[in-house]
C-alpha cells in the first residue's frame, strides 16, 4: 500500500515537473522574459510536490504507532493492568492481527486485534487523503507563483543547498548515534557496578551474572568481583603490543625501502601486493590464526618443551601484526616521500651514505608522521575483533605470558552479545560499557594521530 | 692513518648494505606471509568444490512405498520413500546385522530419501524396477575419499567405523564412488550437515546487505562531499563535521555493531538478523570512506573548469552539478566500490545485530533473516566437524574472488574514465 502511494507521488512529481516546464514555454511564447531556465520551473513545481509528501509521511511514521497503541489500550485503562501487561497485550493483539500469534487467544485480545486492524486501515486511508490533498494544494500554490513568472532558480538552488547540508550532517548524526547508543547502557551499568570496581577490579566473569533468575531484584553484592575490567584492558593492550612488535619493524622497513631504495618497477608491483594484506577480511585472518598459526605454535612449543595454549596471545597478536603491516608501510612510505629532496641532497653532499641519510636526516624529519601512522596502527589493533574472537581465548586471564590465552575488549563484547540479549541486564550493559571504553580509547588515539599527521603535512607543504 | 680511513669507509658501506638488506627482507617477509596465506587457503579449500557421490542400486518397490496401481503424481509425492531408501543401503551388505545396517545408513547424508524421491519423480516409470542412484556421501566419507581424513587413527577416535570403511572400499573398488563438481555448495543454504551445507543463503544475504548499503551510503556520501568541498563556508561547524568524518573512518567496526544493536534494533525496532539492518549498519561504516574519496576526486577537478563555467554565467549550483560533479564521478565511483568491498568483508558488526543466526532458507528480500559470506566463514570455522574446514576455505575463496573483482573494477573505472589534468 505504502509502495503504491509512494510510486504515485513520484509520478505526480514527474508530471508536475513536466507541467512546470510547459508553463515556462507558454510564458516564453508570450514574449515575456523568463526569470530562469525552463527546467527550473519544473524543478520548482516538483519540489513543492515532494516537500509536503515527505513531511506528512515522516510525521505519520512517527506518530501513527503511538496513537494506535493509545487508542487500543484505552479500552483497558480502568481495569488495573500494569504497564508491562498492557504492552504485552498490545504486542499480542498486533501479532494476532498479522496471523503470527501462537499463544492462547482470549476474546479480549481478539477484540483488540480487530480494533487494531480497523484503526490501521482508517489511518492508512486518511493518510492517502491527507497526503494527496496536501500535494494538490501546494502544487496549485506553486503553479500560481510560476504563472506570475516569479523567481524559481533561487528557491530551487536554496532547496538543493539545504539537501546537501543535511547530507553532510550524516557524519555528525552517526557520531551522536554511537555516543547515544553507548551512553545510556553504560550509565545504567555503572548504577549497578561502581566505576571503581570496573576500572580497578581484576576479576572478569560475566557468565556469573547470568545465573541470576530474572525475577529476582538486583543485588549489587552479587556483582562485586564479576566485572573487573583490568584483565580485559591488559589483554587488549598486550595483544596490540605483540601485533605492533610484528608490524612496526616489518612495516617501517618496507616503507623505507619502498620510498628510498626500490626501483620504480619493484615499487609498482610490491606496493599493491603488500596492500592486498590490508584488503583481506579480518575473519579470514582469524580463520588462518585459529587453524594454522595457533596449532603450529603449539606444536613448535611442545617440541621445545614449552607449554603453549592453542589459543595463545602470540598467535592472535602475530597474525594481527601481519594485518597491520600495510597500514604502517604505506603511511610511512607517503610520509617519507614527502620529506623535501633538499634535505637528502644536503646530506649526500656532506658525504653521507644512503642509510646514514635515512637514519640521521630523513627519519627524524619524518618522525611525527611515522608516529602518527603507528598510532593509527595501534588504534586498529585495539579495535580489531574477528582475529581475537576466533584465535584468542575467551576467558579473561591476567597474564603477561604470550603463550597463554588472554581476552580483549572486542572479544568480550562479541561473547556477551552473540545470540539473544536482554537489555537491562548488567551483563549486556557491561558489553556497552566496554564498547564505550573502546570508543573513547580509539577516539583519543585517532585524534592525536590525525593531528600529528596533519601538522606534519603542513610543515612540508 | 689511511688504512684507518679505509676501514671506516668499509664499515660504513657494510652498514649501508645491511640496512638495504633489512628493507628488502621486510618486503620479502610481507610478501611471504601473503603467499603462505593464499597457498594455505587454496590448498585446504579447493577440494570443497568436489563432492563425493555413492552410486547405490535402488529397487523402487511399489509395495514398500505404499503405492497402489497406477499412482498419480500426488501419490508419488506422498509416498513413503524411507523404507526403500533404507533397504537399498542395507542391501549393500546382505549379511549385515541391525547395527551394521544403521552404520550403512549413516554412510550417506540424511537427505538420501529425498534424492531417491526426486529420481522417481523425474521418471515415474521406474516403479518396480531397479536403478543405480547417486546419493550424497556423508561428510566423513567425503573427507576420507578426498584424503583429508586420517584412516590410521584407532577406531574409537574416528567418526567412521572400520565396517563403514570396509564397505566404502568395496564400493570404491567396484567404481561405485564418484567425485563430481559440487553444485550444491552454490545452490544450498546453510546446513548442520557439512556435506549439504552451501553458501546460497549467506551469498544472498551479502548481496542484499551490500545493496542496502550502496543505496544509503552512496547518495548521502556524495551529497555530503559536494557540500563540504564546494559550498561549505569555512567556519568552525564545517571543521567539526570534517573532524567527525575523519574520526568515524577510524572507529573500530564493532562500535558500529553496538550502534546498530542499541539504536536500530532496540529503538527503531527493525527486524533482527536481517540484511536490512546489516546494510544500514554497514552504510554508516562506509559513509566516511566514500565521503573522503569523493572529496578527493572533487578536489582534483581543476579550478579552471569552475571558473570557465562561472564566467559563462552559470550559477554555482549549475557549475557544480553540470561540470564539477560529472568530472569527479570516476574517482567517486571507484572509491565507492572500494568502500563496498570493505563492507562486504566486514563481520563483527553483523554478528552483533544477529546475522549469525542459523538460516537454512535462502532469503528472498532484505527483510528475511540471513547470514553473510564473512559471517558464514565465522559460523563454519567455529563448527567442530572436519567437513566444514574445507567449506570455510572454499567460502573464503569465493569471498576473496568477489573482493578481487570489485577492486579490479574500481581500478578499471579509475584508469579508463578518470581525466588526467596536467
Amino acid at each position: 500500500m505504502n509502495l503504491i502511494l509512494f510510486t504515485f507521488i513520484v509520478l505526480l512529481g514527474f508530471t508536475s515537473y513536466y507541467f512546470g516546464r510547459k508553463k515556462a514555454y507558454t510564458i516564453q511564447s508570450t514574449k515575456k522574459r523568463l526569470t530562469a531556465l525552463p527546467q527550473f520551473y519544473g524543478y520548482y513545481l516538483a519540489i513543492w510536490c515532494a516537500i509536503p509528501a515527505f513531511i506528512i509521511f515522516s510525521l505519520w511514521a512517527i506518530f501513527e504507532p503511538t496513537i494506535v497503541k493509545l487508542l487500543i489500550l484505552s479500552d483497558y485503562s480502568n481495569q488495573g493492568y500494569l504497564d508491562d501487561e498492557l504492552n504485552l497485550l498490545y504486542e499480542k493483539s498486533k501479532a494476532l492481527s498479522r496471523g503470527q500469534f501462537t499463544g492462547e487467544i482470549t476474546p479480549f485480545i481478539e477484540a483488540s486485534a480487530e480494533k487494531y486492524l480497523s484503526l490501521r486501515s482508517i489511518a492508512q486511508s486518511s493518510k492517502v487523503v491527507i497526503v494527496l490533498s496536501a500535494i494538490i494544494a501546494s502544487v496549485a500554490y506553486a503553479y500560481k507563483r510560476i504563472s506570475s513568472n516569479s523567481r524559481t532558480r533561487e528557491p530551487v538552488e536554496k532547496f538543493l543547498n539545504a539537501v546537501l547540508f543535511t547530507a553532510s550532517l550524516a557524519a555528525i548524526l552517526t557520531t551522536v548515534g554511537i555516543v547515544f547508543s553507548l551512553i545510556f547502557q553504560t550509565i545504567d551499568f555503572f548504577k549497578v557496578i561502581p566505576l571503581f570496581d570496573f576500572v580497578f577490579g581484576t576479576h572478569w566473569y560475566p557468565a556469573k551474572a547470568f545465573v541470576r533468575d530474572s525475577s529476582e531484584a538486583l543485588d549489587p553484592t552479587m556483582y562485586s568481583d564479576t566485572f573487573g575490567a583490568v584483565p580485559i584492558f591488559a589483554g587488549t593492550f598486550f595483544i596490540a603490543f605483540i601485533a605492533m612488535c610484528v608490524a612496526i619493524p616489518i612495516g617501517l622497513m618496507s616503507g623505507i625501502y619502498l620510498a628510498e631504495y626500490a626501483s620504480t618497477k619493484v615499487r609498482q608491483y610490491a606496493k599493491p601486493l603488500i596492500e592486498i594484506l590490508a584488503g583481506i577480511p579480518t575473519v579470514v585472518y582469524g580463520f588462518f590464526a585459529a587453524l594454522t598459526v595457533g596449532p603450529f605454535l603449539k606444536e613448535l612449543g611442545t617440541s621445545m618443551g614449552l607449554e603453549v595454549s592453542a589459543e595463545s596471545a602470540l598467535a592472535a597478536g602475530g597474525v594481527m601484526g601481519i594485518m597491520i603491516i600495510p597500514f604502517i608501510s604505506s603511511l610511512s612510505d607517503d610520509v617519507i616521500t614527502s620529506v623535501p629532496q633538499s634535505l637528502r641532497d644536503g646530506s649526500y653532499a656532506m658525504g653521507a651514505t644512503k642509510s646514514e641519510t635515512i637514519k640521521r636526516v630523513i627519519f627524524p624529519a619524518a618522525l611525527p608522521g611515522i608516529v602518527g601512522s603507528i598510532l593509527l596502527g595501534v588504534s586498529r589493533a585495539i579495535g580489531e575483533t574477528m582475529i581475537v574472537v576466533m584465535a584468542s581465548g575467551l576467558a579473561a586471564n591476567l597474564t603477561l605470558n604470550p603463550l597463554e590465552s588472554t581476552s580483549t575488549i572486542t572479544a568480550q563484547i562479541v561473547v556477551i552479545l552473540i545470540g539473544d540479549q536482554a537489555f537491562g541486564d548488567p551483563k549486556t550493559q557491561a558489553a556497552f560499557a566496554l564498547g564505550m571504553s573502546l570508543f573513547l580509547v580509539t577516539l583519543c588515539l585517532n585524534i592525536v594521530a590525525l593531528r600529528v599527521v596533519k601538522k606534519y603535512r603542513e610543515k612540508y607543504e | 692513518m689511511n688504512k684507518n680511513k679505509e676501514q671506516l669507509l668499509n664499515k660504513r658501506y657494510k652498514a649501508e648494505q645491511r640496512f638495504r638488506l633489512y628493507g628488502l627482507s621486510a618486503i620479502f617477509m610481507a610478501l611471504l606471509f601473503l603467499t603462505i596465506f593464499i597457498f594455505k587457503i587454496f590448498s585446504t579449500g579447493y577440494s570443497a568444490f568436489q563432492k563425493t557421490w555413492l552410486i547405490v542400486p535402488v529397487t523402487f518397490d511399489a509395495e514398500l512405498m505404499m503405492l497402489d496401481q497406477n499412482p498419480s503424481k500426488e501419490d508419488l509425492q506422498d509416498a513413503d520413500y524411507y523404507d526403500i531408501a533404507l533397504k537399498s543401503m542395507a542391501d549393500l551388505d546382505p549379511n549385515a546385522n541391525e547395527d551394521q545396517e544403521n552404520e550403512l545408513k549413516r554412510m550417506v547424508s540424511y537427505f538420501f530419501e529425498k534424492e531417491i524421491k526426486n529420481e522417481l519423480l523425474n521418471d515415474p516409470d521406474l516403479i518396480g524396477k531397479t536403478k543405480e542412484v547417486y546419493l550424497t556421501a556423508s561428510d566423513d566419507l567425503d573427507q576420507v575419499f578426498k584424503g583429508n581424513y586420517p584412516r590410521d587413527l584407532p577406531e574409537d577416535q574416528r567418526r567412521v567405523s572400520d565396517y563403514q570403511l570396509k564397505i566404502f572400499d568395496q564400493l570404491v573398488a567396484n567404481g561405485k564412488v564418484e567425485s563430481k563438481f559440487n553444485i550444491s555448495f552454490f545452490t544450498n543454504a546453510d546446513s548442520r550437515e557439512a556435506e549439504l551445507a552451501g553458501i546460497a543463503s549467506s551469498f544472498m544475504g551479502s548481496i542484499f546487505s551490500i545493496l542496502v548499503c550502496l543505496m544509503i551510503a552512496f547518495p548521502v556520501a556524495v551529497l555530503a562531499a559536494i557540500y563540504l568541498e564546494e559550498f561549505a563556508p569555512k567556519n568552525r561547524f564545517t571543521d567539526f563535521i570534517e573532524v567527525n568524518i575523519n574520526n568515524l573512518a577510524a572507529v573500530p567496526s564493532i562500535v558500529f555493531g553496538l550502534l546498530g544493536l542499541g539504536v536500530l534494533l532496540a529503538i527503531f525496532q527493525l527486524p533482527r538478523s536481517t540484511p536490512l539492518v546489516g546494510g544500514i549498519t554497514l552504510s554508516l561504516m562506509t559513509l566516511p570512506t566514500i565521503i573522503i574519496a569523493a572529496r578527493a576526486s572533487l578536489k582534483a577537478v581543476p579550478p579552471s573548469i569552475r571558473e570557465a563555467a562561472l564566467a559563462m554565467g552559470a550559477s554555482r549550483m549549475q557549475t557544480t552539478m553540470h561540470h564539477t560533479v560529472p568530472l569527479s564521478m570516476p574517482g567517486t565511483l571507484s572509491g565507492t566500490i572500494i568502500g563496498l568491498a570493505q563492507a562486504l568483508g566486514e563481520t563483527a558488526p553483523l554478528i552483533l545485530i544477529g546475522m549469525v543466526a542459523f538460516v537454512n532458507t535462502i532469503p528472498g528480500s532484505p527483510m528475511d533473516p540471513a547470514a553473510s559470506l564473512p559471517v558464514q566463514i565465522y559460523i563454519w570455522a567455529e563448527s567442530a566437524e572436519r567437513g566444514f574446514v574445507e567449506k570455510v576455505s572454499a567460502c573464503i575463496m569465493v569471498l576473496l574472488g568477489f573482493l578481487i573483482i570489485m577492486n579490479l573494477f574500481a581500478q578499471i573505472i579509475r584508469h579508463k574514465f578518470e581525466k588526467k589534468w596536467s
